[in-house]
């Protein structure tokens, strides 16, 4: 009940960090270990040639070995860049197939083009892979990308990295109800209390990363951040007082008041 | 084999004097032992082969890492 399970794994948490826009690798495994991720997102590049070979990378600072890496497709604007990036991505991790897909369709909002997105789907699921899938918070497009065989579907819940999140619970609770896989909140998220908000919908994770990375103090956010998915989760399997727009209810007794 | 005038790789044009294979080129390139990979053509060349396949002139190559992001 407290886990969440992605393509027959279980997982403790249900924070998903990306690993983009930090001051170095130290900050970046810093804020990784704060927010207590197990699944942690990466992008794939070509290499500087020419450049020094030497420098550390990446996965030196976050080992496949210690965390689930997701790798992304973050920059792809059609379908076979999407699966290409994704098939060098499973070279690059000696075979995993858990992949995170994102076909964008506008570079100044960076909403997803969702006909390239069902499109890559289809061909990523059909060669084995496991497709986590960037998408819009449409329910319909969301049950498609199920249907196709996506392990996770990933509505934003506003644009990439503007913060400015949960802008439209009614259809992640849509998206949610519908749902016979996880459903994670993609992009959008600017504070712990969005991040709490959306495990309070009924969300089974979250995925950010510029909310924490662009913060004040990005290793104090990644915590908040973590205690902002439990108090939702743990809100969420509480099950919530219903809302009563036209009665008070005192908490106090209404008897035994001095003077009566 | 014959010598080898021109491969691309990651967009850029380089020449080598000599033929190689994917293994070679990984090697003067300064990331052997590195966690790379590598489509030729737009086929990936799985690491078990990078030793195997020679390099012809003409053939497209990219050469991928992983970075930071979300």
């Amino acid at each position: 009940m407290h886990q969440l399970t992605i393509a027959g794994k279980a997982y403790r948490s249900r924070l998903l960090v990306g690993t983009g826009k930090y001051k170095d690798f130290a900050e970046t495994r810093a804020a990784i270990d704060a927010s207590g991720a197990e699944i942690v997102t990466v992008a794939v590049r070509r290499v500087n040639i020419g450049q020094d070979a030497s420098q550390p990378s990446l996965l030196d600072a976050v080992p496949p070995s210690q965390f689930t890496i997701l790798p992304n497709t973050a920059g792809c604007y059609t379908a076979d860049d999407a699966v290409r990036t994704l098939r060098l991505a499973r070279e690059l991790l000696d075979g995993h197939p858990l992949c995170k897909l994102e076909v964008l369709g506008d570079p100044t909002n960076l909403f997803p083009n969702m006909p390239e997105t069902l499109k890559a789907a289809e061909t990523l699921v059909k060669e084995g892979f496991e497709v986590m899938v960037y998408c819009a918070d449409d329910p319909i497009q969301c049950k498609m990308l199920e249907e196709i065989g996506c392990v996770a579907v990933m509505p934003l819940a506003s644009l990439i990295g503007s913060g400015m999140g949960i802008v439209n619970p009614w259809n992640l609770r849509l998206i949610i109800d519908n749902a016979k896989v996880p459903i994670i909140v993609d992009a959008g998220v600017g504070t712990a209390s969005d991040a709490t908000i959306a495990m309070e919908l009924g969300c089974d994770g979250v995925l950010m990363n510029t909310a924490i990375a662009h913060a004040k103090d990005p290793v104090l956010m990644a915590s908040a951040m973590k205690k902002g998915i439990e108090a939702g989760r743990e809100a969420f399997l509480a099950g919530r007082m219903a809302r009563k727009y036209y009665s008070a209810d005192p908490s106090s007794p209404t008897t035994g008041l001095i003077g009566s | 084999m014959p010598a080898m005038p021109e491969l691309k790789i990651n967009g850029e044009s380089r020449h080598f004097p000599d033929p190689l294979t994917v293994a070679g080129l990984i090697e003067q390139l300064g990331y052997a032992g590195k966690r790379i990979a590598v489509e030729r053509n737009g086929e990936i060349v799985p690491k078990s082969q990078h030793a195997a396949t020679a390099l012809v002139a003409g053939d497209q190559l990219e050469i991928v890492v992983a970075v930071g992001g979300g």
